[in-house]
């Protein structure tokens, strides 16, 4: 590399081993030390832990290393800021295959922490003074059918208020919170009824207690904000996770880009650090950090994933080239013109703003149930108290009902329905590599009735692969396989992929032809046919074509982006699923058309801009079609964002990642089809959940409107039809064991 | 009835008990990694790292 760079006009700095910048990144730890965050990649089975932890272990210096499975995170803290070398961390996981990133965690989501902490603490503060209160209720109510004397039972229900009194108190603090907000906004949610449901049965309790009544609803009051912790921390804990996992990807883009320092060093830094007006190298086989201009080097680039067109173009001084380019051979300085948040084209930021605006805001299920049930309560509760007062109950009994009827509608089941649901199939779709980035994308997903796929690295594979390796003799396709091995270009990368064996001694790389060296006394070269002695053929669709020549013997070698390898058996089952399928390409007509027959797709469209590509959803989106789009490349990200939701491989550029509401991690299209699946199957559950729990209050509401609900009915009924809701949730786990 | 003078104080004491324990494991971050903690205790590694 380092001689084709001298090779090049322009006198390129030599691409030394640049010195990388962390520093920002480290921070201290508790007790003295230095401590530092890596988002991992490809961590996928439990062995995993112990072998990432013990390579980082072994590295001298570290004193411990702590990888967080849910997260995907590893932590590694070092005695003192002398001895923290990340440069080695991210060597010892390179050598035994992951790849890491530096990570900071933003300050949004150590507050998300510590809500889920406050959460949990009010959970188990709520939980155990339940389960303390249930002690001394079951006595009270089996002592009111036997023989407990009155001041024994007053016993009891002082000693459940001294126990629910504070923990109410602390453990109802966030519907407290939340429904004071709402109604300072002059607003009713779901919280009022819960609060004043909690708030009114206490009070009731105290007031019946002096009184030495028979009856409290200490319990009741505890349990129902047991109940309704458990959904919400469920809940929190969903969107936690959907959020750590887009704060990972979005640590991707903290890729480096190599400076050049106005004293002529080369320096790398996050690619987040490069300023406009910075020169940046760039050399064979590496992304562009950064939009820019060449101002110096010449070379083949591949706007693949910028522009989904696959034949490389020339890059000379003077042009402009977008971040996410690959470099296929040359070397490149490039002024930066556009960096950080600004990288993408103008057009694509300005359409994506659009784009995403147009959509709105969905309306999720759960809050769809939840508007209508605030004023629902309310009423049933206001019209029983004011039907008994009419039919003669005293004031006393009045209140009691309609006390009643508030603790039996809280919505304990309401508000477990839908959070148990989507943590069992976030779950389920983790383990199979798929990976929620936004929320609410498993209920948009399975209202999709059709799905329109990019062509280039989302049904073809990102990287290119040799295509005609049958063609060509084994012995020279061995041979050429270990020429290419010596070289960092996609191409020869791509033909290295189709052999094994050691690299050739003495290679050397002719600039813009390809690489020549010896075996057997006999020179061997691969490279462009011409370089090689060979007639080009005619007809080149798509891809490339390169040629090997060993002695006198040649063979041409196509090189072209292939399909996924499940492409067609995942086409063929969402077709089997209703889907109306379709591809939305921005390449040429003569690349898209073989990849639209042979997976059989009839609707086609190639030569697309971005515009054009939300041009042809609006159009669907008129005739009342929702779509789910897949794409990977820059030009798909404003169609990710007009899409009714959007799905991206993990090689995708990271614009279009951050667009992308679900993303899939390896090299098949079947999570396309299972997400599906999973996604259509929660909302089948969820839409039970809610039916459950309706159902259960048509059967209790009119019984603590007809004054038959004592405390242990309440209890009873509450407990029951949550356990109920949650069980039929952990039925979202099934459809594993039917797809494998 | 004299029994509740012992019973009483023991059972509250017992769930108190169990609360600081929740707040005590929940302080030192033992549900920060749910799914790793499933996992790590079917591993061995505790055995292999001790000199």
């Amino acid at each position: 590399m380092a001689g084709l760079a001298a090779a090049l006009p322009g006198a390129l700095p030599l691409p030394g081993p640049p010195v990388r910048d962390f520093s920002s990144f480290l921070r201290p730890v508790e007790g003295g030390g230095i401590a530092m965050d890596f988002a991992v990649e490809g961590i996928d089975c439990a062995a995993c832990i112990a072998e990432i932890e013990d390579a980082v272990e072994a590295v001298p210096g570290v004193s411990e290393a702590r990888l967080n499975y849910t997260t995907h995170r590893l932590a590694v803290s070092w005695p003192g800021a002398p001895a923290a070398e990340p440069e080695a961390v991210f060597a010892a996981l390179a050598r035994i295959g992951y790849k890491a990133h530096p990570f900071e965690s933003s300050s949004a989501e150590a507050i998300e922490a510590a809500r889920a902490r406050h959460l949990l603490r009010c959970l188990g503060v709520t939980g155990f003074a339940a389960m303390n209160i249930m002690l001394l209720s079951v006595s009270v109510w089996s002592g009111n059918v036997t023989d407990i004397t009155p001041e024994t039972r007053d016993l009891f229900h002082w000693l459940s208020a001294l126990i629910a009194l504070p923990a109410c108190a602390y453990g109802g603090q966030p519907f407290f919170q939340s429904a004071l907000r709402a109604l300072r906004a002059r607003a009713l949610n779901m919280d009022v009824p819960i609060s004043l449901g909690v708030l009114l049965a206490l009070g009731v309790s105290v007031y019946e207690t002096l009184h030495h009544a028979e009856h409290a609803y200490f319990d009741s009051a505890t349990m129902l904000l047991f109940f309704l912790l458990t959904g919400r921390y469920l809940d929190h804990a969903m969107r936690r996770r959907t959020r750590a996992e887009a704060a990972n990807l979005a640590s991707l883009k903290a890729d480096l880009a190599r400076r050049i320092e106005p004293d002529g060093s080369v320096v790398a830094v996050p690619a987040s650090a490069v300023r406009p007006g910075d020169i940046v190298l760039v050399s064979a086989g590496e992304r562009v950090p950064v939009d820019g201009v060449v101002c110096a080097g010449a070379g083949a680039v591949d706007e693949s994933l910028v522009s989904g067109e696959t034949l490389p173009r020339a890059a000379t001084v003077g042009g402009q080239l977008h971040a996410g380019s690959l470099l296929h051979d040359g070397a490149l300085q490039i002024r930066t013109t556009a960096a950080g948040t600004g990288t993408f084209l103008e057009e694509i930021e300005r359409l994506l703003e659009r784009a995403s605006t147009a959509r709105g805001a969905y309306v999720k299920l759960a809050d769809r149930a939840a508007r209508l049930y605030a004023p629902v309560v309310h009423a049933t509760a206001a019209l029983s108290f004011a039907g008994w007062m009419l039919a003669g109950a005293s004031l006393h009994q009045a209140v009691l009902i309609a006390v009643a009827v508030l603790i039996i509608t809280c919505p304990c089941a309401l508000a477990l329905a839908v959070p148990a649901v989507q943590v069992v199939s976030a779950g389920a779709l983790m383990r199979r590599g798929v990976l929620l980035n936004t929320g609410d994308a498993l209920e948009r997903l399975a209202e999709v009735d059709g799905v329109l796929f990019d062509k280039t690295g989302t049904l073809t594979l990102p990287e290119p692969s040799l295509a005609n390796a049958g063609e060509v003799p084994a012995d020279l396709l061995a041979v050429a396989a270990r020429l290419a091995l010596s070289s960092r270009h996609p191409l020869a990368r791509a033909v290295a992929a189709a052999g094994s064996g050691s690299p050739l001694a003495q290679v050397r790389e002719v600039p813009g032809a390809g690489l020549e060296g010896e075996l057997d006394g006999e020179t061997v070269r691969l490279g462009s046919p011409a370089f090689c002695g060979v007639e080009p053929p005619a007809d080149v669709l798509d891809g490339s074509v390169m040629a090997v020549r060993w002695g006198a013997r040649t063979a041409l070698l196509a090189v072209r982006q292939q399909l996924r390898p499940d492409a067609r058996a995942t086409v063929s089952r969402l077709r089997a699923m209703g889907e109306t399928l379709g591809i939305l390409s921005g390449d040429r007509a003569a690349a898209v058309e073989p990849v639209a027959r042979e997976l059989g797709i009839a609707d086609w469209s190639a030569d697309l801009r971005p515009a054009g590509k939300i041009g042809e959803l609006d159009a669907r989106a008129e005739r009342g079609s929702r779509v789910l789009m897949v794409g990977d490349g820059l030009n798909d990200a404003p169609a990710l964002a007009r899409a009714h939701v959007s799905m991206s491989p993990i090689s995708a550029a990271d614009v279009t990642k951050a667009q992308a509401d679900v993303v899939f991690l390896g090299e098949r299209l079947a999570p396309v089809a299972e997400a599906m699946a999973i996604a259509r199957r929660a909302r089948a559950l969820m839409r039970q959940n809610l039916w459950i729990a309706v159902i259960y209050n048509l059967f209790a509401v009119p019984l603590a409107i007809a004054g038959l609900v004592t405390p242990l009915v309440a209890a009873l009924a509450m407990s029951g039809s949550s356990a109920l809701v949650t069980l039929n949730a952990l039925r979202a786990r099934m459809p594993e064991r039917e797809t494998p | 009835m004299n029994v509740l003078i012992y019973l009483l104080p023991m059972a509250l004491g017992l769930g108190l008990a169990g609360l600081l324990a929740f707040l005590w494991s929940l302080r030192t971050g033992q549900y920060d990694d749910m799914e790793g903690a499933a996992i790590r205790v079917l591993s061995d590694d505790d055995l292999r790292r001790q000199p």
